[in-house]
C-alpha cells in the first residue's frame, strides 16, 4: 500500500471527435515527487492533467489516483478524492466575484465546518504561504498582476492540504523573478508539507531546477519519463528536436553555470 | 458540507490528575471541525504546567498545525504553562513552519475610507458621471453614423446583414407567437363588453387600434431588448474582459464603427419590420377569436378593417415609433458592454443593467410619444 504510486495511468487512450490525443500513455508518479510533463503544444499535456482530475472521461484506459480507479468511481468516492488533490489553472480561474481570501476560504466553507474565525486565520495562512502579502487578501482578482494571481490560485488549490496537486503551466506569462519564485515555491511545499506534484510546462528553467522526473508527450504516448538530465541526452528525434533550439538548451547552461 | 465520515477525528483528552493533555488522532483540515468546537469552551485543569502528549497525533496538516497553535496560544491566555511531548521530528517541523508564516495579526478588511454620507454622494456621482458618459457615447455614435452615412463605404455591411439575421429574423417566431396571443387577449377581454352591448363589430375597430398603435410596438421593443439588448451588452462587455476591443484598436479599426454601428443600423431597420409583424399577428389572433366568441366572421372582419377610423394614421405612428425604440435598446446595450470592467461577474451585471434600463427607458418614451400626439391631437 505505501508503495502504491499516487497517479498510474496505464493505456490511456483519448479521443475527441475524430482526433486521437492519446493513444497508449503510460505514466507513474510517485509520492512526494514533483513530474513535469513537456511536449510540444497540442500534445495533450493540458488534456491529461484534465483526465487525472476527474474533469475528463479518457475514451479507455486507466486511471488510478491514491490507488483508486477513476472508471466507473461513485460520486461519493470521487468527492473524497478531490479533497484530496489541489488543482491550479493555466489562468488561474479564481472566482471574479470574490476577494482572494474568500477565494482560499471556498473550499473549506464547502468542505468543513470549522467556525469562520479558523476558517479565515488558515485563508490567511495559505495566502501566507505563498508569498504573498496580507494586504493582498482583501483584493479582488482583477486587482492583482499576473504573478500574484498565480500564487493566488496556488493559495486555493492549497486550501485543503491536498497530498496531490496538479499544475497546469504555473509558470507560464511570468517575468524570470516572478518565475523563480513560483519554483522555489513548488519546492518548498514538496520538501515542507510533502506534497506531490504533477506539472505541465513549457519553462526550461523549472524543468532543471524543480522536477524529480519528466514525461515526454509525443505522438500521443510517452516517448519517455527520466530525469531531466538523461531526458536531454535522448536520442528520440522528437525530444532531440525540443532540446537542440537555443531555448531548451539555455536551462540546461544556467543548471551547469550553478554547479 | 459533507466530511468523510470514515476519518478519524482529532481529538484531546484532558487527564487532570496527572496535568496532562492527550492529543490523537487526524490532525487534518477535513477533521478537524469537532475539536475545534471544543475547544472554544474548553475548560483547563488548574496546574502550573501542562504535558501536550502528542504521540497520539498519527496525522498533521497545516491546518492541524495551526489548531495547535491555537490551543497552546489559549493555554497561554489561561495563564498556563505547556511543553510537548513526543512530537514527531516531521510534525514539529511542519508547526514550526506554520509558526513562521501566520501572518502577525488576524487580517482584518480594509476599513472603508468614507463614511456613510460620502458613500451617498459617491455613489451620486457615479450616477451622474455614467449618465455623462451616456451622453457622450451617445453623441460619439451620432457623429459616427453620420459620417459612415456620408460615406456608405465606410458601412460594415457583412456584420449589418448578420445583425439583422440574428438580431431581427430570428426573432420572427417568438415575436410572432406572442402578438397572435396579445391579439386573442384582447378580442377575448374586449369582445365580452362589445357584446354585451351588441357592438360586436368594433371589436374591429378596438384590435386594430390598440395593437397597432400601442401593443405591438411596445412588445416587440421590449422582446428585443430582452433578447438583443442583452447579447449586444454580453458580447461588447465579453470582448471588453477579453481585451478583443482594445486588440481592435491596436490593428486600426475603430470597435464603434465594427460592433456598435451595425448593431445600430440593424435594430433601426428590423425592429419597424418585426412592428409590422407583430401588428399582422395580432390582427390575426384577434380575427381568429373574434369568430370564436362573438361571432363576427373574418370576411366581416376583413370588411371592416379598412373602415376604422384613422387605422392608417395609427398603424403609421405605431410603426414610427420603433426606430427611436431600436436606438434606445441598441444604444444602452452597447454602452453597458463598454461600461464593463474586470471579470465575469460584470459581465453579468451590466448585462442586467442593460435589460432593466433599456426596457425602462422604452415605456417612458412611449408614455411620452402618447402625451406628445395627445397634444398635437393625432
Amino acid at each position: 500500500m505505501t508503495r502504491e504510486p499516487v497517479i498510474r495511468v496505464q493505456g490511456l487512450r483519448t479521443r475527441i471527435g475524430v482526433t486521437l490525443i492519446h493513444d497508449g500513455v503510460d505514466l507513474e508518479i510517485q509520492r512526494n515527487q514533483v513530474v513535469a510533463v513537456m511536449g510540444g503544444s497540442g500534445a495533450g499535456k493540458t488534456m491529461l492533467l484534465q483526465e487525472i482530475a476527474m474533469l475528463y472521461r479518457p475514451t479507455a484506459g486507466s486511471i488510478r489516483l491514491f490507488g483508486t480507479e477513476l472508471e466507473e468511481i461513485d460520486p461519493q468516492r470521487a468527492g473524497g478524492l478531490r479533497r484530496r488533490m489541489g488543482v491550479m489553472f493555466q489562468q488561474g480561474a479564481l472566482l471574479s466575484s470574490l476577494t482572494v481570501l474568500d477565494n482560499v476560504a471556498l473550499p473549506l466553507r464547502e468542505h468543513t465546518r470549522l467556525s469562520d474565525e479558523m476558517i479565515r486565520e488558515l485563508a490567511g495562512l495559505k495566502i501566507a504561504l505563498v508569498g504573498l502579502p496580507p494586504a493582498t487578501a482583501f483584493k479582488y482578482p482583477r486587482e492583482l498582476s499576473g504573478g500574484m494571481l498565480k500564487r493566488a490560485a496556488m493559495a486555493r488549490a492549497l486550501a485543503l492540504d491536498p497530498e496531490l496537486l496538479l499544475l497546469d503551466e504555473p509558470t507560464a506569462g511570468l517575468d524570470p523573478v516572478n518565475a523563480t519564485a513560483i519554483d522555489e515555491l513548488v519546492l518548498s511545499l514538496k520538501q515542507e508539507l510533502g506534497l506531490t506534484v504533477f506539472m505541465v510546462t513549457h519553462d526550461m528553467d523549472s524543468l532543471w531546477r524543480v522536477t524529480d522526473r519528466v514525461a515526454f508527450l509525443g505522438d500521443r504516448k510517452v516517448l519517455a519519463c527520466d530525469r531531466m538530465e538523461a531526458l536531454s541526452g535522448n536520442p528520440h528525434p522528437l525530444i532531440e528536436s525540443y532540446f537542440q533550439g537555443r531555448r531548451g538548451r539555455r536551462g540546461r547552461e544556467s543548471m551547469w553555470a550553478k554547479n | 458540507m459533507a466530511e468523510t465520515s470514515s476519518t478519524e477525528w482529532a481529538d484531546l483528552v484532558v487527564d487532570a490528575t496527572y496535568a496532562r493533555v492527550q492529543l490523537t488522532g487526524h490532525w487534518d483540515t477535513l477533521a478537524l471541525s469537532r475539536l475545534e468546537r471544543r475547544l472554544r469552551e474548553m475548560v483547563w485543569p488548574a496546574a502550573r504546567e501542562l504535558e501536550l502528549d502528542a504521540s497520539g497525533i498519527d496525522r498533521l496538516d497545516t491546518g492541524g498545525a495551526l489548531l495547535l497553535l491555537q490551543l497552546t496560544r489559549q493555554l497561554e491566555q489561561a495563564g498556563l504553562r505547556w511543553h510537548f511531548n513526543g512530537l514527531q521530528p516531521s510534525h514539529q517541523a511542519l508547526l514550526e513552519l506554520v509558526r513562521r508564516r501566520i501572518p502577525g495579526q488576524p487580517l482584518e478588511p480594509p476599513a472603508r475610507p468614507f463614511g456613510r454620507i460620502a458613500t451617498l454622494g459617491r455613489a451620486s456621482s457615479l450616477y451622474l458621471l455614467q449618465f455623462f458618459g451616456l451622453l457622450a457615447f451617445a453623441g460619439e455614435l451620432m457623429s459616427r453614423l453620420g459620417v459612415s452615412l456620408m460615406h456608405p463605404r465606410r458601412i460594415r455591411w457583412r456584420e449589418l446583414f448578420d445583425e439583422i439575421y440574428s438580431g431581427g429574423v430570428t426573432a420572427l417566431p417568438i415575436l410572432g407567437l406572442l402578438s397572435l396571443l396579445i391579439g386573442v387577449v384582447v378580442a377575448y377581454q374586449g369582445g365580452v363588453q362589445l357584446d354585451r352591448y351588441g357592438a360586436n363589430i368594433y371589436i374591429v375597430d378596438l384590435i386594430a387600434l390598440t395593437t397597432v398603435r400601442e401593443l405591438a410596438p411596445l412588445m416587440t421593443a421590449i422582446i428585443v431588448a430582452g433578447r438583443t439588448g442583452s447579447a449586444y451588452a454580453a458580447q461588447i462587455g465579453t470582448m471588453k474582459v477579453t481585451e478583443e476591443i482594445s486588440a481592435l484598436r491596436t490593428i486600426g479599426i475603430d470597435p464603434m464603427e465594427l460592433l456598435v454601428i451595425p448593431k445600430l443600423l440593424a435594430l433601426m431597420l428590423s425592429l419597424p419590420l418585426l412592428t409590422l409583424m407583430a401588428d399582422v399577428m395580432s390582427i390575426l389572433g384577434g380575427m381568429l377569436m373574434s369568430d370564436l366568441t362573438i361571432g363576427v366572421t373574418p370576411d366581416v372582419f376583413i370588411d371592416r378593417l379598412p373602415h376604422v377610423f384613422a387605422f392608417e394614421r395609427s398603424f403609421l405612428l405605431g410603426v414610427g415609433k420603433a426606430p427611436v425604440f431600436a436606438v434606445i435598446i441598441a444604444l444602452i446595450g452597447c454602452f453597458q458592454g463598454f461600461q464593463v470592467q474586470g471579470g465575469a461577474d460584470a459581465v453579468g451585471r451590466h448585462t442586467t443593467i442593460s435589460v432593466v434600463l433599456s426596457i425602462f427607458l422604452v415605456i417612458v418614451a412611449d408614455a411620452l410619444f402618447s402625451i406628445y400626439f395627445s397634444w398635437l391631437g393625432i
